[in-house]
């Protein structure tokens, strides 16, 4: 084994990830032949609570049930198959190399470290490769449509990031059918009663015994019940925290809160400012609008994207004076050819995304409010046809037709950048465990495998690597030595103390009764989160973003107004105490931007650049997971690092001009 | 066109399962064309909470048409009048200024009302959980490729399984049937080899778990098909009788 030539001289702290010794490639192989195992009749002695039903949710509670634990399965939404993973679109990548291109494990690994800025644990990215594979067979295997080949078989798309073709797909629904793949081994799971399914509850507290998590409380969203849940291991695969922007392209009820009780209960909060806003979503229409929609990132393939070269003429076109098409060829700036001649319109995510905000806060964006750029497919309908212009994107011209009720075809399609994803979270090891023991995290909700930026198609491939390979084999790990550990009664103080709590928190946010809806502060905060600590940020912005946000927190605890009862169903109670977290949330996340004083994927601060304008990184100063422990309410928390020493490759500069 | 319309909403309000419901009437004026439906009734609701007065429960998620989660009788239409279209993606521009817009929940004897336009559709996920999956384990299983599959079965597979489980079906069935959402599921796996193995146990025991749940009989009505947001064919529930018989023969 080399010895790493580019380890960081960061003072890190000791945080044990507990990665395996031995070579990259071997690590996990160890790793299954060493740890420690549950037999199965103890297997159903112990319970497990698994919070979500997305892809990595759903994918660990049927694999966990399928071993003969205990499963208790919770989630929002009335039924299992509504979790956002649902709404994926593009595909899943994996190493298979089945178009012979030269693909390889460890060339996805590569890519998808390289993709993520190298911000991302080398290990367990390499273990996310090595099982890749395993997911497209048992996706196969559950039934799954995967598009195929004439010969029957499967077929493979490119997507952003890599030189192989690697991306399976279901036409634009890839992650619908994942899911219901995996719901519906949840269900098999469910009808044979080894999962027990909670819908429509919400976890409000993990309850954490002698320094272990022994289950959660969790409120009976029909009802307004608070009901108290024990089990031996508790995992979470509750999401990311996009939302906290208000407006994104997550789901409307995608929320942080599992994530900040599981902050506030010792697990560490790993790189919050790390999140993805992708650049082709259909762009803001108003100041009802509720959310965004995504365009899926292979439009930028065949559409260039540009802004009128003269502000009269943005000005003219946001007034409705003038449309897209009046413009001829040399009145239009076509700014990523022109500042990225290599790559032009198909540069990363990152770069696509901050170039439409400079020309749209420079005065020449376009559409009623300023906010948009144009995606025009008028080349390549010149070029190609509209027909295969229609045979690729038929769908999502459709979809855009629908919402915008203009006819991409033949006038170019308006897009700006979103809130997308994020790729901080909690804290975990190379088992998926957080700080808490007996508590995991998986899927987007943890901060691994993806650094500072992830690539297309890797969200899928994260969120089942977990459920069905990984999680299901370390939590034994863990659980071997609590076979002696009786099933507890619920009635213990600890149980007690977390249930009272939620209960004082409910009732002083229903006695507030102020004058501000819950949505109207959410709005608030998603625009203070938009403009300090979005896409360009800076010292400034985002100590101005700190101060604001303190300013939301105290109109939230002083101003808003829920009405109804707790005892019932009652919307904007969930509303609100989700709200309350995302405030927490966003303060986090400013906190992290500030002090990562580099430029890195997802995370741009706009004194480290090149002069080219691009994102300067800071191995030597900030190789490292920024790991937040909370220090109790009101008070700083304090700041943690693992260090990320990169054994195996070496760090280059991202660079798309030439 | 007028880029806001002023609109009557008639809304169905009920407090609970076992309270009786009614309709109630909302003005909403200067309402922008390009909100979604789902965006207008977050208008009304910020009114109503201005108003303090409780606001109107429906449920919702993704609002990109893919999750299933939102509902809603509009006009007398499951998600409305426009075709393959779910609610969070029908638009204002589809209605006219001074229209009276009337929004139900599912009228469907199996999907119980909750509280006002929310329903309980539990019972979809009770009958995939009956027999609507391959009976697989994670893990220990061949290459992906291993059995080729042809790219006419895949991509009628792949029709059937666009479904979303939002019930439109069968609440716009008069027999109350379930019987679209069953033939998807079951269509989808007996067209691929890896479903074929269970596919009579399967048909068998997902008809009688929509019988058990007091879904009604289909007769061909093809309204289900008409209001699906995602146009699933009813030649699907054509393949799920020739299942059900050749299951039923083998008995």
């Amino acid at each position: 084994m080399a010895n790493n030539e580019q380890s960081t001289k960061v003072d890190a702290t000791k945080i044990d990830a507990k990665t395996p010794a031995g070579p990259l490639a071997e690590k996990w192989s160890n790793y299954k032949a060493t740890q420690k195992l549950v037999n199965p009749a103890n297997k159903r002695r112990l319970d497990i609570i698994v919070v979500g039903t997305g892809l990595a949710g759903a994918s660990a509670a049927a694999s966990l049930a399928e071993l003969g634990f205990n499963v208790l399965n919770f989630c929002i939404q009335d039924s299992p198959r509504r979790a956002h993973s649902i709404a994926a679109q593009g595909g899943i990548n994996a190493a298979k190399n089945y178009q012979n291109d030269g693909d390889s494990v460890y060339r996805l690994f590569y890519d998808t470290i390289k993709g993520g800025d190298y911000r991302a644990r080398e290990a367990n990215v390499y273990r996310l490769a090595e099982v890749s594979n395993s997911i497209i067979d048992q996706c196969v295997a559950q039934g799954v449509p995967f598009a195929r080949e004439y010969g029957g078989l499967l077929d493979n798309r490119s997507f952003g990031g890599a030189q192989v073709s690697r991306t399976f797909y279901a036409k634009g629904q890839t992650g619908q059918q994942l899911l219901l793949g995996a719901y519906s081994a949840l269900s098999r799971q469910i009808g044979k009663g080894s999962v027990k399914l909670y819908s429509r509850y919400e976890m409000l507290d993990v309850v954490v015994i002698d320094g272990r998590a022994r289950g959660i409380i969790a409120r009976n969203l029909v009802s307004g019940k608070i009901e108290r849940f024990f089990a031996h291991a508790v995992v979470v695969g509750s999401g990311g925290y996009g939302n906290t922007f208000f407006l994104s392209t997550n789901a409307m009820g995608s929320n942080g809160s599992a994530a900040v009780q599981m902050y506030k209960k010792g697990a560490y909060f790993a790189n919050p400012a790390y999140a993805q806003i992708h650049p082709t979503c259909i762009p803001v229409h108003g100041e009802t609008q509720s959310k965004l929609t995504l365009m899926s990132e292979s439009l930028r393939n065949d559409g260039r994207i540009w802004v009128p070269k003269k502000k009269e003429d943005a000005e003219a076109i946001r007034a409705g004076k003038k449309k897209a098409t009046d413009l001829k060829e040399h009145e239009r700036d076509y700014y990523l050819e022109r500042l990225y001649p290599a790559f032009g319109n198909l540069v990363p995510r990152d770069v696509a995304s901050r170039a439409a905000k400079e020309r749209c806060d420079a005065g020449f964006g376009v559409g009623n409010t300023g906010l948009a750029v144009y995606l025009d497919f008028s080349t390549s309908i010149d070029r190609l046809g509209e027909s295969t212009i229609r045979e690729r994107y038929g769908n999502l011209f459709q979809m855009y037709d629908k919402i915008v009720d203009e006819n991409p075809y033949k006038t170019p399609m308006m897009i700006y950048p979103a809130i997308h994803y994020t790729m901080g979270g909690i804290w975990v090891d190379y088992e998926l465990q957080t700080s808490v023991k007996g508590l995991f995290c998986i899927g987007e909700a943890n901060f691994s495998d993806h650094g500072a930026n992830r690539l297309g198609a890797s969200a899928l491939m994260q969120g089942l690597a977990d459920g069905y390979f990984v999680l299901p084999y370390t939590i034994q790990n863990y659980l071997a030595d609590q076979i002696q550990t009786p099933r507890m009664s619920t009635d213990l103080p600890e149980f007690e103390a977390a249930e009272k709590a939620i209960h004082t928190k409910i009732e002083k946010i229903m006695k507030i009764q102020g004058d501000k809806s819950v949505d109207s502060i959410h709005r608030e905060l998603g625009l203070i989160m938009w403009d300090f600590v979005g896409m360009g940020r800076n010292k400034a912005g985002l100590e101005t973003a700190l101060e604001k946000i303190k300013a939301v927190r105290h109109e939230f605890w002083t101003k808003v107004y829920v009405p109804g009862l707790n005892n019932d169903l009652n919307v904007e109670l969930e509303k609100a105490l989700r709200v309350a977290d995302f405030i927490e949330i966003g303060e986090l996340m400013a906190r992290d931007a500030l002090m990562r004083e580099e430029s890195c994927g997802g995370h741009f601060r706009e004194e480290y650049q090149t002069p080219d304008g691009e994102a300067l990184r800071n191995d030597e100063e900030f190789s490292f997971a920024s790991c937040w422990k909370f220090a109790g309410e009101g008070k700083e928390p304090e700041l943690l690092k693992e260090a990320l020493d990169y054994e195996f490759i070496h760090r280059q500069q991202r660079n798309y001009k030439a | 066109m007028e880029k806001s319309i002023n609109v009557t909403l008639k809304v169905w309000r009920q407090a609970g399962p076992k309270v009786k419901g009614e309709f109630e009437t909302y003005k909403l004026d200067n309402v922008s064309i390009d909100n979604s439906f789902l965006e207008m009734l977050d208008i009304l609701n910020e009114k109503l909470i201005h108003d303090r007065k409780e606001p109107i429960a429906f449920d919702h998620d993704c609002r990109e048409g893919i999750c299933g989660m939102c509902s809603l009788y509009i006009n007398g239409h499951p998600h409305g009048l426009d075709a393959e279209t779910t609610t969070c993606q029908l638009h204002m521009r589809r209605f006219h200024n001074g229209e009276t817009i009337t929004v139900e929940p599912w009228r469907s004897a199996a999907f119980p009302v909750i509280k006002d336009l929310m329903v309980d559709r539990g019972a979809y996920d009770k009958i995939i959980q009956a027999g609507g999956y391959v009976s697989v384990n994670t893990g220990g299983i061949p290459d992906g490729n291993a059995i080729p599959i042809s790219k006419i079965d895949a991509d009628e597979a792949m029709d059937a399984a666009s479904c979303i489980g939002c019930g439109a079906c069968a609440a716009a069935c008069k027999n109350g049937s379930a019987m679209l959402f069953v033939a998807a599921k079951v269509s989808q796996l007996a067209l691929l080899p890896q479903g074929k193995v269970e596919r009579t146990a399967r048909a068998k025991a997902m008809v009688a778990k929509m019988d058990e749940l007091g879904f009604g009989n289909c007769t061909n009505t093809g309204a289900c098909e008409a209001e699906c947001p995602k146009a699933i064919s009813i030649s699907h529930i054509a393949r799920l009788n020739r299942e059900y018989i050749s299951a039923k023969f083998k008995d």
